[in-house]
């Protein structure tokens, strides 16, 4: 059976064609979900891809998260179901308070747009399984409000459970707190990242394939986890 | 008609890079006696009815701030106040 994977589509996404293609290329079923409709229509995994949701008004993410299809899929990752967020999608998951932290302007105030190393360093995650720990992979990365921040306390908590999944490598584009890329939450299933793996999955466009491995991670996930 | 305001600031221990970069410039205006510059947002909110401040709290908790890296205050400002200082 092929696994099917939701891409959700917010007003102002930018890139959710990029990521269901991601999927096709993994060689799951990408499944395009709309941001007004709550029915998840029983994917396997959830995307949030990149772009504006809504505008960025007020700010980035705060008023995805209140769209319908967000309330189901709050409760559908809190009992387990991967979900990938992906720049946007990864401050609409902090907004959602799915990770901890939140992100912020990038702290020299300039939009960053370059292919960017990073450092694996949590493979137990349902997204990154399939890379060998502190794995260097280069993905683009593309944002103006990529800065994460979080108090001590809570990065510390990240970093003495493992959950801090990619950091930057080769110079911070943003500010992040402790080079942070990506993280994930206590279960492994919910993970946020900065940089963009759907645009790193064929040669023709992407600066590496090594996106790839996020989206053939969540299916090795998937062929693991019981129905 | 009365208006909720509400007070949106990142808090003190968040760094705020447009507060640094408006403090950078004021030296271009000859200001040199500008310590530090913090930006926020303030949201003026108009009820159908009376203003209401617990519901108002609710909303700038649930929405208007992101309690991770913001605070807020919620007071209730008449319109012939504001309007004149406008």
């Amino acid at each position: 059976m092929t696994a099917r994977v939701g891409v959700v589509t917010f007003p102002g996404s930018l890139d959710d064609g990029d990521a269901a293609r991601a999927v096709r290329i993994a060689g799951a079923e990408p499944v395009r979900l709309w941001h007004g409709d709550p029915e998840l229509h029983g994917v396997d995994a959830v995307v949030l891809p990149g772009g504006f949701s809504y505008g960025d008004y007020l700010r980035c993410g705060a008023i995805a998260r209140f769209a319908p299809v967000m309330e189901t899929l709050v409760d559908a990752a809190r009992g387990g179901l991967p979900v990938l967020g992906i720049c946007n999608g990864f401050q609409i998951l902090c907004e959602a308070h799915l990770l901890p932290g939140a992100l912020t302007r990038n702290q020299h105030l300039h939009f960053r747009n370059r292919d960017q190393v990073l450092r694996i360093e949590s493979v137990g995650t349902a997204w990154t399984n399939t890379f060998q720990p502190g794995q260097e992979i280069l993905i683009p990365v593309k944002n103006g409000e990529g800065c994460y921040v979080a108090d001590t306390a809570t990065l510390d908590a990240l970093e003495a459970e493992g959950r801090i999944v990619a950091r930057y490598v080769g110079g911070n584009p943003n500010g992040s707190q402790r080079d942070i890329a990506a993280i994930t939450n206590a279960a492994g299933n919910v993970v946020g990242i900065m940089p963009h793996p759907e645009h790193a999955v064929e040669a023709l466009t992407g600066p590496s394939l090594d996106g790839l491995g996020f989206f053939t991670s969540v299916l090795k996930h998937l062929v693991g986890t019981p129905a | 008609m009365p208006r909720v305001v509400v007070d949106v600031m990142l808090k003190p221990e968040i760094l705020d890079p447009q507060g640094q970069a408006v403090a950078n410039a004021l030296p271009r205006l000859g200001v040199g006696d500008v310590a530090s510059v913090r930006i926020g947002r303030r949201i003026e909110i108009e009820f159908t009815g009376e203003p209401d401040l617990d519901r108002a709290r609710e909303i700038a908790d649930k929405l208007l701030a992101n309690p991770v890296i913001e605070d807020f205050t919620v007071r209730v400002e008449a319109d012939e106040t504001a309007d004149a200082n406008s």
